[in-house]
């Protein structure tokens, strides 16, 4: 008989405030005929109460259902970071699927059904939830890439990242479980417990599980050399979806990994952190120097996703308090950065023609001059250049691993910022210095531009004065 | 009773034919197939642990995986069907038209 486990439903509040309004999303399609912007509503103020119930416990860190889910200072904080993604996700959708035709109601609930599964991932703290949620993420993002039925690209993009994901998702399964049998726990924090007093029955079986579980995750936060089908299905997606995925999921991937390594295994660090460190500098090589030869916008942002996983692998493994919560401060402003940027992709294209070339983008700093002056503060902001929020994410992750005396990591990570200029500055390049190869025809959609507006304004704003979203970052 | 050791070799076994089933063949169906191999690999290792263990956990793990393994069928085989019917193919390597 297996005694009934402690139910805590208040501190799933979150979880269970998005699912029942992603429900009525899902119904309310049925309702409401062809015009699907009443949708739209429902998902901003589910995700707006979200934001609201995620305070429902303020005694952090408050553990439930047998410790295998916490709210803590890590969690609400990841929450607000995903019910702002989803939130600026459902916005710049709006206009480009009534422009592409993208026409179906199960397109809102399928971001909030992500949201969901991000949620759970960035609390639980047990395998089998973290699998989970881990599944939920991947399962709606699959179907989200390939939205446009009637795209090839759009098809191939979402195969290959399903054929790739559950690969991967094996992967990550085996560790668990080898993990789960030589530690007899699903726990994380069994697990360090049962590593600390060496009650594992076998070392090697932990270490494989270790490695195996490094590839799981590192696949899912498109890390090198589990990179592969991060281009490719960045550009094939929608724009509004590629910009989805570059955040949230991401974000959530790496609350996971960041508890994950540094809750279960933090006895094993002289083994992972070798290896993360490793696939770090080798993430930001390969995502800076694979940017360089990109002649497209979105597979030019994919490279430099690449290589901003690499910058936040070294918060991982810093593993101290600061660098928890350089990993969320940085995800805030990573989040306001991307879609700001993906936002001006959009609005630069038109019915037809998504003008995704970088040539395309020859002089914009002529016909638009505001338009070109906001990807340049993204872009710069991306780069990391002082005193844009970027700089402040990126000093705030180097200075958590250079507490713990990563030094030589720091360095090539601050080389690499560098040489990402080269990039970004091509982009500007071309906006300012280029001319015109045919007329722009812009039109300035209202919810896109409110969405760039505020997404410079915080770029600028948490660059200028962090401090207090920092200490809200802070436990 | 079988020692656990035996249960691990099976599993192992199991999972390397499908990842090798993964790298090697070009046809969607089978490389899906053949992830299905490395999850059910993964549902033997589980419920081994569990048996020798003589916990609970690993079998409703092992249930959590079934579940999503059919969640991941029926996604998977509709994305293969979107697919196909823009492009009569099932083979990866014509799935060329973004670089690989």
């Amino acid at each position: 008989m297996i005694p009934a486990p402690e139910i805590d439903l208040v501190s799933l509040a979150p979880v269970l405030v998005l699912s029942v309004f992603t429900m009525l999303v899902l119904l309310m399609d049925l309702f409401i005929g062809k015009n699907k912007s009443g949708l739209v509503f429902i998902s901003l103020t589910g995700l707006l109460l979200t934001a609201v119930s995620s305070f429902a416990k303020t005694d952090w860190p408050v553990r439930s259902f047998g410790g295998s889910y916490v709210v803590d200072h890590l969690s609400v904080f990841f929450t607000m970071v995903f019910c702002i993604s989803s939130a600026l996700a459902i916005l710049i959708s709006i206009e480009y699927n009534r422009r592409e035709k993208i026409r179906v109601g199960e397109y809102y609930s399928l971001i909030l059904f992500c949201t969901v599964g991000m949620i759970i991932l960035a609390s639980s703290t047990d395998l089998i939830m973290i699998f989970l949620g881990i599944e939920i993420v991947s399962l709606c993002l699959y179907v989200l890439a390939g939205i446009r039925r009637g795209d090839v690209r759009s098809s191939e993009a979402a195969l290959k990242y399903f054929l790739l994901g559950a690969f991967a998702t094996g992967f990550l399964l085996y560790g668990m479980a080898l993990l789960y049998g030589t530690t007899g726990t699903t726990k994380l924090a069994g697990i360090a417990e049962a590593i600390s007093s060496g009650q594992m029955s076998s070392q090697p079986l932990v270490l494989m599980g270790m490695v195996l579980l490094v590839l799981g995750f590192g696949f899912k936060v498109a890390a090198v050399p589990f990179h592969m089908w991060t281009p490719d299905v960045y550009q094939g997606a929608p724009t509004p979806v590629t910009a989805f995925m570059a955040v949230g999921p991401k974000a959530a991937a790496f609350a996971a990994f960041f508890r994950v390594f540094t809750e279960a295994m933090p006895e094993l660090a002289s083994s992972w952190d070798m290896i993360l460190s490793i696939i770090a500098v080798i993430t930001m090589f390969v995502g800076n120097l694979g940017a360089i030869v990109q002649t497209n916008i979105k597979r030019l942002l994919a490279y430099s996703s690449i290589s901003h996983a690499g910058y936040l692998l070294i918060a991982i493994i810093a593993r101290n308090s600061l660098g928890g919560s350089a990993l969320v401060f940085y995800m805030l402003v990573y989040t306001f950065m991307i879609f700001g940027a993906f936002g001006i992709v959009i609005l630069i294209g038109r019915e037809g023609k998504e003008n995704l070339e970088l040539e395309d983008y020859s002089g914009l700093g002529f016909q638009s001059p505001l338009l070109a002056l906001s990807m340049s503060i993204f872009l710069l902001s991306l780069g990391g250049l002082p005193p844009l929020a970027g700089f402040i994410a990126k000093f705030y992750i180097f200075q958590a691993a250079l507490n713990e005396g990563y030094v030589i990591l720091v360095v090539l990570a601050v080389l690499n910022s560098a040489i990402s200029f080269y990039y970004y500055l091509r982009v500007i390049v071309y906006m300012y210095m280029k001319e015109p190869q045919g007329e722009f025809q812009i039109t300035l959609t209202p919810i896109t531009l409110l969405v760039i507006v505020i997404s410079v304004l915080v770029t600028v704003e948490l660059g200028l004065f962090p401090g207090p979203v920092l200490s809200l970052a802070q436990p | 009773m079988v020692p656990l050791t035996h249960y691990l070799i099976l599993s192992a076994t199991l999972f390397s034919i499908g990842v090798l089933g993964v790298l090697v063949r070009r046809n969607a169906i089978v490389v899906f197939m053949c992830i299905e191999i490395m999850l059910n690999a993964v549902n033997i290792t589980l419920i081994a642990f569990d048996r020798y263990l003589n916990q609970h956990d690993g079998q409703i793990f092992s249930f959590m995986v079934i579940c999503v393994a059919g969640a991941e069928v029926s996604v998977g085989l509709a994305i293969v069907i979107a697919l196909f019917r823009n492009k009569p193919t099932v083979n990866l390597d014509e799935l060329n038209l973004m670089k690989w």
